[in-house]
């Protein structure tokens, strides 16, 4: 299959890939004259491939993340739960379609699933407002946070997001509130919620649908509190240093897996979720459903003290003792 | 606010006789005017001309809303620690270091407890001069750990916010302090206790969209600018003219996000009002 977006650093492997694809047009005239050397290319290329993505720089990852082939929110509802219906609106403004959610099942049990939601095409993309919520997202998303609740259904959330947008009836409809209430609720709510960045986990609009009891990460996904463009911008004074702040920012997974950020990385397939979506989806939902086990047996009370401590526990810093 | 220097004031014959010294004059960055300094303090540092309201410092904010000598600082030792490593243009070691000296603070935020108007209160404030009262582990944990306080002693919360949002070279440990302070004020919430929020100018980012929009009551000094993104940021993304008085504290009492704007004269006497109103035992 040949993929129509290769990034920059992949440059070596397209190579590769287009020699295969000649060699196969060529071959469906006869029988195999080139089997064995389009073995070879395809072995060669899965090899180069793994190797490449074995040491991504941070900026790199970021491209990953935000690839444009990347299963999306909605692919992965569609494939790891069945029965989604989606549920619209905040009942106060409007229905945002940055964001999307619904109830499903998994497995069978009834479960609530939610997240932000990117555009495959332009048309789609504007109407997804590539991924950036308004406040009436993060409204949608509490009042379904909410329903599931009142129905003791656990939540799991996906995060897909460049962040909260900047823009005027965002302010004005007081996105900060939004966000905010969010995240006071969510520590509250009395059932399970696993949420997983599934590729931009972009700053507040990330985190307001983000404060679970398991924090899950794609192994390509990236998570901060500003994207490398915003965060060069203003400490270097200069857009273009994005990759040196992508490497101090440590937005890549298993940074924030040591940080205690996140519970988990989900495994990738070689070269990405979108090269073999259902390998994504299939190690994706093995990660849900044992995270949901282990929270099942903890009571509400014992399950919300837990989401406090987590939470509570994060940060550095030192105090040292009077003399 | 900004200190004029020596050489500003020092090349004309009639500052030679009257011999103005340093830092005597401020002057005020909204409507230009010049000002005595002791005039500007006697004022709580607004402008007489205009009624803009200076930033001030942490300790500056206390002093004018605490009762006398009821003021204890807590929390005071907690430092800020580079756990990342990070570097930009400079060394975030470095600028810790530096802030400190300039400001003479461990961090950006000032908690403790006093009584306001002879009601007790957890109560903290920003000092913006540190690190553009930027929000990182420190200031996060000194404000769990205050609205914690309040919960066990059955007093509420008074959070004066001047921030630019999180402190990025903290990077996602500062977003995860959204998360915890909003978490603790849940539990306060729980608790039936108050929570006053004031924002002053200027009041963004992360410090917003968490609990600076959580108060029970939000109040807002005149002209404070409040918001999640910064005008600069918003202008530059919608490429069209940002409307009159955007993001200022009018403004945002006109689409209904704050409940009231107080000037910093009557600060001390509505927050204990409010406070009394909320917390007060009937019965
Ligand atoms: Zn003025």
């Amino acid at each position: 299959m040949v993929y129509r977006h290769w990034l920059e650093f992949e440059k070596p492997v397209e190579e590769i890939e287009k020699k295969i694809e000649e060699l196969k047009a060529f071959q469906s005239e006869g029988p195999s004259r080139h089997a064995d050397e389009i073995a070879k290319l395809e072995k060669k290329a899965k090899n180069l491939l793994k190797d490449i993505y074995s040491r991504l720089t941070p900026s790199q990852v970021t491209q990953v993340a935000r690839h444009p082939d990347r299963p999306y929110t909605l692919d992965y509802i569609q494939n790891i739960f069945e029965d989604f219906m989606e549920l619209h609106g905040d009942r106060c403004f409007k229905d945002d379609p940055a964001i999307v959610g619904g109830i499903a099942r998994l497995e069978g049990a009834p479960v609530l699933v939610l997240g932000q939601q990117k555009g495959r095409n332009t048309k789609d993309k504007v109407l997804r407002n590539f991924g950036m919520p308004h406040p009436e997202g993060y409204r949608k998303a509490l009042r379904l946070m909410e329903l599931a609740e009142r129905f003791r259904r656990p939540i799991f959330t996906f995060i897909d997001t460049p962040g909260a947008y900047p823009g005027i009836g965002a302010e004005e409809r007081g996105q900060s509130e939004a966000i905010a209430t969010n995240l006071m609720a969510m520590s509250r709510l009395k059932v399970p919620i696993v949420t997983t960045v599934i590729g931009e986990g972009g700053s507040g609009g990330a985190l307001a649908i983000g404060v679970a009891d398991r924090v899950l990460m794609m192994e390509f996904s990236t998570y901060s509190v500003i994207s490398p463009e915003g965060c060069a911008a203003i400490l270097w004074k200069d857009g273009t240093k994005a990759d040196l702040a992508a490497k101090a920012l440590k937005i890549e997974a298993e940074e924030l897996l040591k940080m205690g950020v996140v519970d988990k990385v989900v495994k990738e397939p070689v070269g990405g979720a979108h090269r073999e979506p259902d390998a994504a989806y299939k190690n994706l939902k093995s990660a849900l459903i044992s995270s949901l086990k282990e929270l099942s047996p903890l009571g509400q009370e014992d399950l919300i003290e837990a989401r406090y401590k987590k939470f509570r526990g994060m940060g550095v810093f030192s105090e040292p003792k009077r003399y | 606010m900004i200190w004029f220097k020596k050489d500003i004031l020092s090349n004309g014959e009639e500052s030679k006789s009257v011999k103005v010294p340093v830092g005597l004059w401020v002057k005020c960055e909204h409507c230009g005017e010049i000002i005595y300094k002791k005039e500007a303090e006697r004022n709580l540092d607004v402008c007489p001309k205009c009624n803009y309201h200076f930033r001030i410092s942490a300790l500056a904010r206390i002093n004018i809303v605490v009762d006398e000598g009821t003021f204890v600082e807590h929390d005071p030792l907690l430092e800020p620690v580079d756990g990342l490593d990070f570097k930009d243009l400079k060394k975030y070691k470095d600028r810790i270091k530096a802030s400190q000296k300039e400001t003479g603070l461990k961090d950006s935020l000032v908690s403790g407890e006093g009584l306001i108007g002879g009601q007790r209160a957890m109560l903290a404030a920003f000092d913006f001069s540190f690190m553009g009262g930027s929000m990182g582990s420190v200031v996060g944990e000194k404000i769990a750990r205050m609205v914690e306080r309040a919960v066990e002693a059955g007093c509420g919360v008074v959070i004066f916010s001047s921030s630019g949002g999180a402190r990025m070279q903290e990077s996602i440990l500062s977003l995860m302090q959204m998360a915890k302070t909003s978490a603790a004020l849940a539990k306060l919430k729980e608790a039936g206790l108050p929570y006053i929020s004031v924002l002053t100018d200027p009041t963004m980012g992360g410090v917003t969209a968490s609990f600076a929009m959580l108060g029970d009551v939000i109040v807002a000094e005149p002209r404070a600018l409040v918001g999640f993104a910064g005008p600069r940021v918003i202008a530059e993304t919608i490429r069209q003219k940002l409307p009159e008085g955007f993001q200022r504290a009018e403004y945002l009492l006109e689409h209904g996000m704050i409940d009231m704007i107080v000037e910093r004269k009557m600060m001390k006497e509505t927050l204990s009002r409010l406070l009394a109103m909320l917390a007060e035992k009937q019965g």
